[in-house]
């Protein structure tokens, strides 16, 4: 099986896409004649066209916005925000407008759209370009929240992410385009609200997604040369949520460390600790902790953001404290 | 490959000069049907927010007419007029004011969330210009599928120094959407006299900045409106770009039912009475003998009793039962 | 036509207007959109309009009157209307709410987590089912958890289970399973430890009465001719059905305890006394007050056999708000039972034996059976448990009242 980068996994889809289904069209700022700010759409306005391929002022709200009236007219688009830090000036569009459009018509009118957009931290960019957020959308009921953590996931999420009919937030990770694994060449889909047991253990269950899988990742390989065996889950989707297999890994292990980017306070690994502890309260031997992103904003310093965010070794002094 | 369908635009009641009397009835039924929901508010039985078009009804009334049918409508939260103009049913329109299962969005959107799909009625909006990318939206799925149908987005005088106010007009200016863009100026957003936070206060020059064809009418004449209207929309209609009309007209009552007017006073209320769009289209037909009083009583019971029925309808009808809450979050696919 | 002039509801928040002055007379003509008064809300004075044309009839509170919203203060209406109905000076009720159809109700309560259908042990996969703290307090006071009935959700063993062992006599250091006495199941612990428990703290008073069972007995055949075997009424159905009914008469037998303190019921959730090889075992028949004879005599029934393969749901273990115990298949002329806590009375019921009894003026072979309420002296007393009693009895010796 070819081995490829996240970032060519996402092309891959998006070039079936618009070649299969007239109805998909882009828009984003930087997509078109500029390759894509993280080159995703290279290429693609000299295979597609300008119709297919658009690039927009920079204007987050009503390009967005623009995306989702052209969705409730009856076309698939995929808009790319450069940043999920960007995403807040459409949050009106997104949160008011595209969550909500289905069950205010009564299902008269759904939402179609694909929003693409990168967040993470770790590359020294400052406290405006490195916020995570993704709790923020996965906290909005009408809306679906994707978080792809290796090309495989990534390829398969963005398929299903076109296949559904309400608003996905598909949102990636910066520090992922240039990881690489392996991707089947044909086309495949991975359902939404379905996790991945990426490691199987028995003695710790480490919840991550998007960028912290890999934290989680390295640390249970770390923790196995002293044989702590890590079960090691990989969300792939905040909303909807596997909860089945949280709580299954959970009954297994009894012990679960949530490892996120995003900060701690009011994050989505707060809503992974509550419904382990009232689903799995009988199962757990300690309460469910979690590895979080400092609640700072990002400092530019390297030393400093690094501190800022969840390393393997904050997961196995954790792992060790609880075992 | 999944490809786009095209169909025909519908002929619509658009083409040719307008029926006047037709228009007065339009705007005959709006404002009895505004005065039916006052009292049903002051009643207890419409709960929330409640936004009157009483006074405007020129607006809506010669604009629509002056569309197709297919023609999309994205409206604000002032939309009572619009839908009806639109041809939404009066009795549908109550009961979703009762909040009842059988309103035009099943009780679940009210007074500011009428949506009926059929009718191309793609919504009322609660967020102020929050609704114009959406009509820009639109407007791009039309032109991106070779269709000569537009959309057209209503809005008020207070839209136009929100952020979204300007992201749509240059969108739609440097993508050459197929969008009309009609400001329904009171005067008044909410409380706040427009001069007072509005650096430019001839509001179709806003639009002229972004190179957007632009122009100003008397919003409380509904055949001017009309007239206007069907030349703009045919400019749109024919791939010459967005166009813009700023309609200067007057709401006679407060901005919603709690509003107690303190910002205005009852003398400049009282001067724009003579300019109630119902009496001036009223007092030409009858001076040009087009109609009588007679057929002017007989209209006004008509639409008397439409709005009495709608609020009988809308009394008697079922509530959403609540097992229905946590329908349409999602949509599921058909074939998954 | 008669057009109700009400206090209007001018925004979502206002609760109230005061009436500031009226623009119309009693007599003067309106006309539809004419302003009638001047109110004053919270935030700004309004004008109110009419909403109808016709005469101003009739004012129904003054200048100065505070009104609530949906008060009616004035009438409009023809010359000719009759507005004697309106009382002056009443601002009436808010508006009817509006005529609701039924709505069903499908959302589930989801105040407690979702019941088993089984009653679980404390013990699953191998672990012990006990809270943290239960756990602490456990440890704290060297108290055996294995040795404890869990009566938290899903058998969890919780804080009162474990406070509740502590209270007990039995030592503290309780040896291992292995040491156990022989033949002593954990459901003879549990039943050893409640009715200890019962005795030493519901100071118990005991009152029997002979019930003429003849025309009940009578009755049962009679009816048991046209019913199916599952729906069969047996005698315990008609005392479980009299119970229930005696109990909405005289509720003070229908408390239960909660913590500390007594709690009137609602429903009747009545226990039927079950044996089983290795004790005894007394699960709910809920919603007794709201069940027919026939479906009492189908959940029962249904009770005894889920009861005897350990079927039961945690609420028919825990909700009972009374007790039965019937010892009559086994000859027992009477059975005075123990109050099974958190509840404050039970009826012990012996056989039915013909005796000979005066009926009509004459003796007669009459089947008799005798009953006896013991009942908690904290929360009722004599006179009150004689008139519960004598409700039983009439009820038992009168049986069509238990269909009525």
């Amino acid at each position: 099986m070819p081995e490829i980068t996240y970032r060519e996994a996402l092309r891959q889809t998006l070039r079936y896409q618009l070649r299969h289904d007239e109805r998909v069209f882009l828009m984003g700022e930087d997509i078109g004649a500029y390759g894509g700010s993280y080159a995703v759409t290279k290429g693609f306005l000299h295979e597609f066209g300008e119709r297919r391929v658009k690039d927009t002022p920079i204007a987050e709200s009503v390009v967005v916005g623009a995306g989702i009236g052209a969705a409730m007219a009856g076309l698939k688009p995929m808009v790319e925000l450069m940043t999920i830090n960007f995403s807040l000036l459409a949050i009106d569009q997104i949160v008011n407008n595209a969550s909500k459009l289905y069950y205010m018509s009564n299902g008269q009118i759904n939402v179609p759209i694909v929003i693409r957009m990168a967040g993470g931290a770790g590359s020294q960019l400052g406290a405006q370009h490195s916020q995570s957020l993704e709790s923020w959308y996965a906290h909005v009921p009408g809306l679906k929240v994707v978080v792809p953590a290796t090309p495989y996931d990534a390829k398969g999420l963005l398929m299903t992410a076109f296949d559904d009919e309400n608003p996905v937030i598909f949102i990636e990770h910066t520090a992922l385009y240039t990881s690489k694994g392996e991707v089947p060449e044909e086309a495949y889909r991975l359902p939404f609200g379905k996790a991945e047991v990426f490691r199987e253990g028995t003695d710790v269950t480490l919840i991550g997604y998007s960028g912290s899988l890999h934290q989680a990742a390295r640390a249970a390989d770390q923790l196995a040369a002293d044989g702590i065996s890590c079960e090691v889950l990989n969300l792939r989707t905040l909303r909807p949520l596997d909860t089945d297999a949280i709580l299954a890994s959970v009954r297994k292990t009894n012990r679960a460390i949530v490892v996120e980017d995003d900060w701690q306070f009011g994050g989505f690994g707060a809503e992974i600790a509550a419904i382990i502890q009232e689903r799995a309260f009988d199962d757990l031997d300690g309460p469910v902790l979690r590895c979080s992103g400092a609640d700072v904003p990002t400092p530019y310093n390297g030393a400093l953001e690094q501190a800022a965010l969840p390393q393997e070794t904050d997961i196995i002094r954790m792992v060790r404290g609880m075992v | 490959m999944t490809s786009i369908t095209r169909q025909d635009a519908p002929r619509g009641a658009s083409d040719g000069p307008p029926d006047r009397t037709a228009l007065l009835r339009t705007m005959m039924l709006i404002r009895r049907f505004e005065e039916k929901t006052a009292e049903m508010y002051a009643r207890g039985r419409i709960k929330g927010f409640l936004h009157l078009y009483i006074g405007e009804e020129a607006v809506a009334t010669g604009a629509i007419a002056a569309l197709r049918p297919d023609d999309y409508i994205v409206s604000h939260y002032r939309e009572h007029g619009h839908a009806l103009a639109r041809g939404v049913e009066p009795r549908r329109i109550m009961a979703e004011l009762y909040g009842r299962a059988t309103g035009v969005s099943g009780g679940r959107g009210g007074s500011m969330h009428l949506f009926d799909r059929e009718k191309s009625f793609m919504g009322g909006y609660a967020i102020v210009a929050g609704h114009m990318p959406l009509a820009c939206g639109l407007a791009l799925a039309e032109q991106y599928k070779g269709t000569d149908r537009i959309a057209v987005t209503f809005l008020g005088d207070g839209a136009v120094n929100e952020g979204e106010f300007h992201e749509a007009l240059n969108l739609a200016a440097v993508w050459k959407l197929p969008v009309l863009f009609i400001v329904e100026n009171n005067l008044y957003g909410m409380g706040t006299d427009q001069s007072r936070v509005s650096a430019v206060t001839d509001i179709y020059k806003r639009a002229q900045a972004y190179g957007i064809h632009s122009e100003q009418v008397d919003g409380m004449k509904v055949v001017a409106v009309h007239d206007a209207v069907a030349r703009l929309a045919k400019r749109a209609r024919d791939g010459e770009g967005p166009v813009f009309l700023e309609a200067r007209c007057f709401r006679f009552r407060g901005h919603s039912m709690s509003d107690a007017e303190l910002y205005r006073s009852k003398e400049e209320v009282e001067r724009w009475r003579p300019l109630d769009p119902i009496t001036q289209l009223q007092q030409t037909l009858l001076a040009e003998g087009a109609i009588d009083a007679a057929r002017i009583a007989a209209l006004e019971a008509e639409v008397d009793e439409v709005s009495r029925d709608a609020a009988q309808f809308a009394e008697e009808s079922p509530q959403p039962p609540i097992e229905s809450l946590h329908h349409f979050v999602y949509k599921e696919r058909a074939d998954a | 036509m008669i057009s109700e002039v009400v206090m209007p509801q001018m925004g979502a928040d206002m609760v109230e207007g005061t009436i500031l002055a009226w623009r119309k007379q009693e007599g003067d003509a309106v006309e539809r959109g004419e302003i009638i008064a001047e109110i004053e809300t919270d935030k700004a004075n309004v004008e109110i309009e009419a909403f109808e044309s016709g005469i101003f009839r009739k004012t129904l509170a003054q200048e100065g009157d505070i009104v609530p919203v949906g008060g009616i203060i004035a009438l409009i209406a023809a010359a000719n209307d009759d507005v004697s109905a309106y009382a002056t000076a009443t601002p009436a009720a808010p508006a009817a709410a509006a005529p609701v159809p039924a709505m069903a109700a499908a959302v589930a309560p989801a105040s407690t987590p979702a019941a088993s259908a089984v009653a679980a042990p404390p013990r699953e996969n191998g672990r012990l089912r006990a809270s943290p703290v239960a756990r602490r307090i456990a440890d704290e006071r060297g108290i055996d958890l294995s040795g404890l009935h869990g009566s938290g959700p899903d058998g969890r063993i919780i804080k009162r289970d474990v406070e509740a062992a502590a209270t007990a006599p039995a030592p503290a250091a309780a040896p291992p399973a292995a040491a156990a006495p022989i033949g002593a199941s954990k459901m003879r612990q549990a039943i050893a430890r409640r009715m200890a428990q019962s005795k030493r703290e519901a100071p118990h008073y005991y009152l029997t009465v002979d019930i003429d069972m003849t025309d009940a007995a009578a009755f049962r055949k009679q009816a048991n001719t046209a019913l199916s075997a599952d729906q069969r009424i047996s005698v315990n159905d008609l005392i479980v059905r009299a119970c229930a009914l005696a109990l909405q008469r005289h509720p003070a037998f229908n408390v239960t305890f909660e913590g500390d303190h007594p709690v009137r019921r609602d429903a009747q959730h009545v226990c039927i006394a079950i044996a089983l090889d290795d004790g005894l075992i007394a699960p709910a028949l809920l919603d007794a007050g709201r069940k027919t004879l026939a479906e009492i005599a189908v959940a029962s029934k249904d009770l005894v056999a889920r009861a005897k393969g350990g079927l039961l749901r945690p609420d028919e273990i825990t909700a009972g708000t009374f007790s039965t115990t019937n010892l009559g298949a086994y000859g027992i002329e009477a059975l005075i039972g123990i109050i099974q806590p958190p509840q404050t009375a039970i009826l012990g019921i012996g056989s039915v034996m013909p005796q000979p009894a005066v009926h009509d003026g004459a003796v007669a072979v009459r089947d008799v059976m005798k009953v006896a309420l013991s009942a908690d002296h904290r929360i009722t007393d004599g006179a009150q448990g004689a008139q519960f009693l004598a409700e039983i009895k009439r009820l038992l010796e009168h049986p069509l009242l238990l269909v009525l």
